[in-house]
């Protein structure tokens, strides 16, 4: 009875003092992992939609409430004067889980300025072609924002990458969510870029 | 006393390192040893967690229950994975996502729960911290000659931490690409052990 006892005893005291000590190093390093993930995993896709911007959206960044999750809006002034902004969004059921897509709107035309894959897990060579090659996610270049970015074989207008369907599917997904989101926030959105 | 600590310490760089003597923790050693940079972070992260598991374990041995004592060597080694991991993302981020899924998996790495077992619950703390530091050294070691040898047969150079390559073969060289392929890592593994053995011969 008495191993019994000490036995309970060591294991709980154990946890919950690895439990406490992961608790304070997770908050501790939260921030710095944010800024982390910002600045290699969303800045290259900002920097790589918004090639031709004359201000820095990752400075002027602010974040908006969509009711279960708070956004990170990029916004952007393009050359030619019109505003647009970037956010990113996750697309259910990749290969290897949830793929980022950071999206770029432009506020004033209505038309998507592009797509960029941020993280995944997908298989590399066949799936990570989603990220590392432009051709699949040049597809949502201008499109309005009422369009079908749904795939072909889902009876879109996307083409899907061959051999990695499911990533692209997950990619279409992200896309939607992102044109449901902003057609949400777009009043929020203009209030605060103005 | 000094003696045997410095025995502990220096055993882990040649007569018991790892993977090439014990031939212990292959799976991070095959897979991450693509190149010299990530076989040495693999190798800081696996010695950070074996000395403060063996320091915790040790200070522990008279309390840890002997029927319980590998579910609390797995607690103890896996918050300190964990705090890796963090430690990782926040500062070494690009390195954090090349080695990926092998970090976490620490936790089950066959020479840190073996030192646990087979020495830090045994021994007094400094000597299970030279223990531990020894054997990490000696791993990282090992990964970053496994590393180098690939690099530089698979790529002709060698480059740590972004910027320039630190060594360069020369322009006259076919890169290799099979070596830093995973059938590579099975063969430049093969040889090195085998070279080991060569030098080792009594």
């Amino acid at each position: 009875m008495r191993e019994m006892i000490s036995m309970i005893v060591v294991l709980t005291l154990l946890a919950s003092v690895s439990g406490g000590l992961l608790a304070a190093v997770k908050s501790g390093t939260e921030l710095r992992i944010e800024e982390q993930v910002l600045k290699f995993q969303k800045a290259p896709a900002i920097e790589s939609l918004f090639s031709d911007v004359t201000n820095d959206p990752l400075k002027e960044r602010f974040t908006l409430d969509t009711g279960d999750r708070t956004l990170q809006i990029f916004p952007g002034k393009m050359k030619d004067g019109s505003r647009a902004v970037a956010f990113e969004t996750s697309g259910k059921g990749g290969y290897g889980g949830d793929i980022g897509l950071m999206v770029g709107i432009n506020v004033d035309s209505d038309q998507l300025v592009g797509a960029r894959v941020t993280t995944h897990a997908e298989t590399p060579g066949l799936g990570s072609r989603a990220k590392d090659d432009l051709t699949f996610v040049s597809q949502f270049n201008s499109r309005p924002l009422d369009a079908n970015l749904a795939l072909k074989a889902d009876n879109g207008s996307i083409d899907a990458i061959s051999g990695a369907t499911v990533t692209s599917r997950a990619v279409t997904r992200a896309a939607i969510q992102a044109q449901e989101l902003y057609s949400q926030l777009k009043p929020e959105i203009l209030k605060q870029i103005q | 006393m000094a003696q045997s600590l410095a025995k502990e310490f220096t055993k882990g760089l040649w007569a018991e390192i790892p993977p090439f003597r014990l031939v212990l923790g292959l799976c991070p050693t095959l897979a991450v040893t693509k190149s010299v940079e990530n076989g040495i972070g693999m190798g800081l992260a696996t010695t950070f967690v074996l000395v403060f598991s063996n320091l915790l374990i040790s200070l522990l041995r008279n309390v840890i229950p002997p029927k319980v004592r590998i579910a609390c060597y797995i607690v103890i080694i896996a918050t300190f994975v964990t705090i890796v991991e963090l430690v990782m993302q926040a500062y070494t981020y690009p390195l954090f996502l090349t080695l990926g899924i092998f970090i976490p998996l620490i936790v089950v790495n066959c020479i840190v729960l073996g030192r646990a077992e087979a020495f830090a619950s045994k021994n007094t703390p400094v000597l299970a911290v030279a223990d531990g530091l020894g054997i990490g050294i000696g791993f990282t070691l090992s990964l970053a000659s496994l590393g180098a040898v690939r690099e530089i047969i698979g790529a002709g150079t060698i480059t740590i931490w972004g910027g320039n390559p630190v060594f360069a073969v020369g322009d006259w060289y076919h890169p290799f690409s099979f070596m830093v392929e995973a059938p590579g890592a099975f063969v430049a593994l093969g040889l090195m052990l085998a070279g080991m053995n060569l030098i080792g011969k009594k």
